[in-house]
């Protein structure tokens, strides 16, 4: 095994190019474990702590691009709170403060676990995430770029740069349900914002089908959402609940948020 | 690989695997065993330590991800070789059972301090959420805070 430690995103991409085979860490809180177990032994690690261009976050426009080495701990402060509140609530909810201040977005996207905390809230912000190679870059919409579990649509040759979220544009609130408040894998999650842009209602769940999903309706169609969002969701039975007690925790979260966000 | 890295204000250098953690080198091969291993996934906050002044677990810390960057262990907290005043508190109120959580609570309770000097009660809480005491110790813990957080 080796460790590649680029220091900016052009050499990231050309050692990516030439091994594809090297598996990315930034946080490492997903990554370090695999390791630790044994339960994997790549032949590269591409560690990309040195690459400036990952970290941080700017504003374009109506949007915030956040970069795949933004902390949960960073999504936490005031200036992005404010901007993208379910991405912060979420981010509070994320381990304990040791892993808020390693765990990444960037991260939370190339795990592309179903229970990731930060899927939801960038799913109701209809994220597109920017991915790199040497051969150029592309822009793929959340909703496309998750594609199972466990499983993105990245290249072997990719990175993920950023993700491109539009700011709240109403009020947005982020549930979760599990043992106690800090360091647990959700049971089931739910992202909720009411747009008073496009007077709709926008909803993405987490824990509760094999992708984080979104679903939307006008607001003038509120009437059976919490139902609307426990029948889009195709949650199986695991250690950590059961589908009938997921689809019936989403319904119920729904509905409070949908409280939440209007009142 | 060697990687080469400031612990506790000394230049350190160490020959390491490419896959092994922070607290690995630290424990193994640095002398530093008060940084302690136990879940090795990041639930129990035993081995925190400060990463260029930031709380982290060091087993999920690569070793080679510290190559050129600042670390504090518990060993380090205190001034010339003292006790630091979180540290004295967890001693002053009988905040340690068995004593293997104690380091990393340690090392977040001072994290905190250093951050907050005037934590509330939920703000203490939610700073050692993500550390362990399998004793089930946390109301003398949570003594040991106020105490060092009011001298």
């Amino acid at each position: 095994m080796e460790v590649l430690t680029p220091r900016t995103l052009d050499e990231a991409l050309r050692l990516k190019a030439e091994r594809p085979d090297a598996v990315p860490i930034q946080g490492g809180t997903d990554v370090m474990v695999e390791l630790n177990f044994d339960r994997a032994r790549p032949a590269a690690l591409l560690n990309l702590n040195e690459v400036g261009e990952l970290r941080g976050w700017s504003r374009e426009n109506g949007s915030f691009l956040l970069g795949a080495g933004l902390t949960y701990s960073e999504a936490m402060e005031t200036q992005l709170a404010e901007a993208l509140p379910a991405l912060a609530e979420a981010s509070r909810t994320v381990g304990g403060p040791q892993i808020r201040n390693r765990g990444t977005v960037g991260g939370n996207l190339g795990t592309a676990s179903p229970a990731g905390d930060a899927l939801p809230p960038l799913l109701i912000g209809d994220a597109e995430i920017e991915l790199a190679s040497v051969r150029g870059e592309r822009k793929v919409p959340l909703t496309e770029f998750l594609t199972g579990p466990k499983r993105n649509a990245l290249a072997d040759d990719e990175l993920i740069v950023a993700a491109r979220v539009r700011a709240a544009a109403g009020p947005q609130t982020f549930m979760k349900v599990g043992p106690r408040n800090a360091m647990v894998i959700s049971v089931v999650s739910l992202a909720l914002t009411v747009d008073r842009e496009r007077d709709e209602v926008r909803a993405a769940f987490g824990s509760a089908g094999p992708v984080a999903g979104l679903v939307t309706t006008p607001l003038t169609e509120l009437d059976g959402f919490a139902e609307r969002i426990a029948a889009a969701a195709r949650p199986i039975d695991d250690v950590r609940g059961s589908a009938a007690y997921r689809r019936r925790a989403l319904s119920v979260l729904t509905a409070r948020a949908v409280e939440r966000c209007l009142q | 690989m060697r990687i080469e890295l400031t612990v506790n204000g000394e230049r350190r250098e160490a020959d390491v695997w490419a896959g092994e953690s922070l607290l690995y080198v630290l424990r193994e091969r640095l002398g530093l065993p008060g940084s302690k291993n136990a879940c090795e996934q990041g639930e129990c906050g035993s081995c925190s330590v400060l990463l260029d002044g930031r709380l982290v677990c060091a087993c999920l810390v690569l070793a080679a991800q510290a190559d050129g960057h600042e670390l504090v262990t518990v060993e380090g907290l205190g001034e010339d070789g003292g006790l630091h005043p979180v540290q004295e508190a967890f001693a002053e109120t009988g905040a340690v059972q068995c004593g293997f959580c104690t380091p990393g609570f340690v090392v977040a309770a001072a994290d905190l301090l250093a951050r907050n000097p005037h934590p509330s009660e939920d703000q203490i809480r939610e700073a050692l959420s993500g550390n362990l005491c399998r004793c089930t110790g946390y109301a003398k813990i949570f003594d040991a805070v106020r105490l060092a957080a009011g001298s």
